[in-house]
């Protein structure tokens, strides 16, 4: 069954006079890690305030989990959100958040809380505000994914955390995705962990999106061509993405297909998920979204395969 | 962990059955078990002092109301002993009208305020439960507590200050409608707490940061206290009117003002001047005359002047408790519901 597990059109949030977010028309399906990209007052944070129910538009609007109102109770019972640096009530023991979390919830899976606890070390006896600053984003993600949502929201999850407990967090989310099907949205501007756990990609920038789709289909729709610098110009007047100049060579990231014709000189490589997203972060201009209307269930093409190299 | 995994997530599609409100009872109790633990100390450490102060001023009482001949200097010493414990109740009067505020500043203010100035609202506002019935989940029963407990505790206070506002002592008996003691007692206790802990919720909810939103609460409480004392009590209900000082020494005098024969009010300096000339021996200081007075009370009215004082008796304490006590039961009410109304539209 094919939903989507976030639809925005339109969407926009304003605070006083600034747009945190606007115009922003996007679909997450089920069954994705999908990664909120962009610099820091991008909107990722507005976003996802607004999908958990926490914000309300100032314009447009936006359903979670096929359809119903962030923050109904339907919509709060299938989604669990852990904020930026996990908030906790500090003065509460480990088994105390647990038990306030059972409480606030109707399915709460102690037995898979306090196996996780238990493999990584945190006892239930601590106070939630004394264990470490990993050892509390742990926590967050424990009692959220016990609550067994449909679609685990991730604001920053791994911002405050070393590499090691970055990846093991990270393991766990996407354990969770595999197994067990939530569906996730996470945000960071932690590139380079993405490429390994998120398969659908949205950026923002400047509260707006500039790139949305899934991973393998933005990949496929791009591709690096390098060739001597001096030719580079001839070819940027095409829907290239970014020119990145080296001495003698410049690369062009540019819509296009593997089997699209590459011009003559040139080569044509993959691109990076860290490098695409880069590309176009260093590019405001640029966009890669789907068409101007959603469809429901939004599966389909993203970007628009160009006609870059003929 | 494959063991460990839930194989289906169950009536995941069936309708928005809500979490059951009990659930609530144990987060409120378990998160704001210190709140009222405070509280308990704090009203349960005056109750043992007003016990104990209690009982002696009730032993004074009775041997100083029980002692013959009333006129001999024995006789006054027990009075004398007896009235010192009327200057402690004033004084203790006094302190405990500071305990609603408290409750309402340390328990009331950092309910929201607190989840606001730390961030978990972000937590829990985003769990199952829903955040309007979290909010009054929370309010309610922490509301109903205090109110409850400053309840308790002015049954005590009544008790305790029972003796004092006898008249068969000679003395110049408390008032139970003076401003001092009629919010101790009787329903207006709880009520003054109850709306307190209101103020403070939504002081909380609206200031977002601890400290200034227990500031705020101690501020916008006394302001109201003080009003109510002042400006709004004497209108419950219409005051008497009666001529020539003859209010019952239970009655709670408001104003008092001198008439000359055509009906006409005369000032202070003017009846100064009368007694001045007629009998300067009767005349006060500048500016006045002596309040109370009975020999220039009667000579003011043979010389045709009268002095007509509004007042509420002492009878109307409890229909005054009841109005007292529903405003500002209504008032809390509305306090509490515009705080869950702030919670669920206020955008994070």
């Amino acid at each position: 069954m094919s939903m989507n597990v976030v639809e925005a059109s339109g969407l926009g949030k304003r605070y006083g006079g600034t747009w945190a977010l606007r115009e922003c028309t996007l679909a997450i399906p089920d069954g994705h890690v999908a990664a909120l990209v962009g610099p820091n007052g991008a909107g990722k944070t507005t976003l996802l305030n607004l999908a958990v129910g926490l914000a309300t538009p100032s314009a447009g609007g936006v359903t979670v989990l096929g359809g119903r109102a962030p923050g109904s109770l339907v919509a709060l019972d299938g989604i669990a959100f852990v904020a930026q640096d996990a908030p906790l009530y500090k003065n509460l023991s480990v088994a105390d958040m647990l038990h306030v979390t059972r409480n606030l919830n109707h399915r709460f899976d102690q037995g898979y809380a306090e196996a996780r606890l238990a493999e990584l070390g945190i006892p239930l006896n601590r106070k939630a505000g004394r264990l470490s600053g990993g050892q509390q984003a742990q926590l967050a993600l424990t009692l959220a994914l016990a609550r067994r949502p449909r679609l685990l929201v991730l604001d920053e999850p791994v911002a405050m955390l070393d590499p090691v407990a970055r990846h093991d967090f990270m393991a766990i989310v996407l354990t969770a995705a595999l197994d067990d099907g939530v569906s996730v949205l996470l945000s960071s501007h932690v590139l380079a962990e993405l490429e390994r756990v998120a398969d659908y990609l949205i950026l923002l920038s400047r509260g707006r999106v500039q790139m949305v789709g899934e991973v393998d289909d933005l990949l496929a729709s791009h591709r690096v061509l390098t060739g001597p610098a001096g030719e580079a110009d001839r070819y940027a007047e095409q829907p290239v993405v970014h020119v990145r100049r080296a001495e003698a060579q410049a690369h062009l990231l540019v819509r296009a297909t593997a089997n699209d014709p590459v011009p003559p000189g040139w080569e044509s490589h993959p691109v990076g998920l860290e490098e695409l997203a880069l590309a176009y972060l260093r590019e405001p201009g640029a966009a890669a979204l789907p068409g101007p209307t959603l469809p429901g269930p939004a599966r389909g093409r993203h970007a628009e395969p160009s006609e870059v190299a003929k | 962990m494959t063991a460990l995994r839930v194989a289906a997530r169950p009536e995941q599609d069936a309708s928005p059955r809500p979490v059951p409100w009990r659930r609530m009872a144990w987060v409120t109790w378990r998160q704001h078990r210190f709140a009222l633990a405070g509280v308990a100390v704090l009203l349960g450490g005056l109750a043992v002092w007003l016990w104990l102060e209690g009982l002696a001023a009730h032993r004074a009482y009775a041997a100083a109301a029980d002692c013959h001949p009333a006129s001999s200097g024995a006789c006054g010493t027990l009075v004398g002993y007896f009235l010192n414990y009327v200057s402690t109740g004033q004084v203790i009067a006094t302190v405990l009208q500071a305990a609603p505020a408290l409750i309402g500043a340390f328990v009331g203010a950092p309910v929201l305020a607190r989840e606001m100035e730390t961030g978990t609202f972000r937590y829990a506002w985003t769990q199952g439960f829903g955040r309007w019935r979290w909010t009054l989940a929370k309010l309610v029963p922490l509301g109903i507590a205090v109110a409850v407990a400053a309840g308790a505790f002015s049954l005590l206070f009544s008790w305790y200050y029972q003796p004092f506002f006898t008249q068969t002592l000679s003395f110049n008996a408390q008032v139970p409608l003076d401003a001092g003691v009629f919010d101790l007692r009787g329903v207006a206790f709880a009520a003054w707490t109850l709306a307190a802990f209101a103020i403070g919720a939504l002081a909380g909810m609206l200031i977002r940061r601890v400290a200034t939103a227990i500031a705020a609460t101690l501020a916008v409480y006394t302001g109201l206290a003080v009003a109510a004392g002042l400006y709004l009590r004497e209108h419950y209900m219409a005051p008497l009117l009666v001529k020539n000082a003859s209010a019952p020494r239970s009655a709670w005098v408001i104003s008092q003002q001198w008439y000359a024969k055509g009906g006409q009010p005369v000032s202070q300096n003017a009846l100064s001047q009368v007694l001045q000339q007629g009998a300067p021996q009767l005349a006060g200081g500048k500016g006045g005359i002596p309040q109370d007075d009975p020999t220039v009370n009667q000579y003011l009215a043979q010389h045709g002047y009268t002095l007509w004082t509004t007042y509420q008796p002492g009878s109307r304490f409890w229909p005054f408790q009841w109005i007292e006590g529903g405003w500002l039961l209504a008032l809390s009410v509305l306090l509490i519901a515009a705080t869950v109304w702030l919670v669920r539209r206020r955008a994070a």
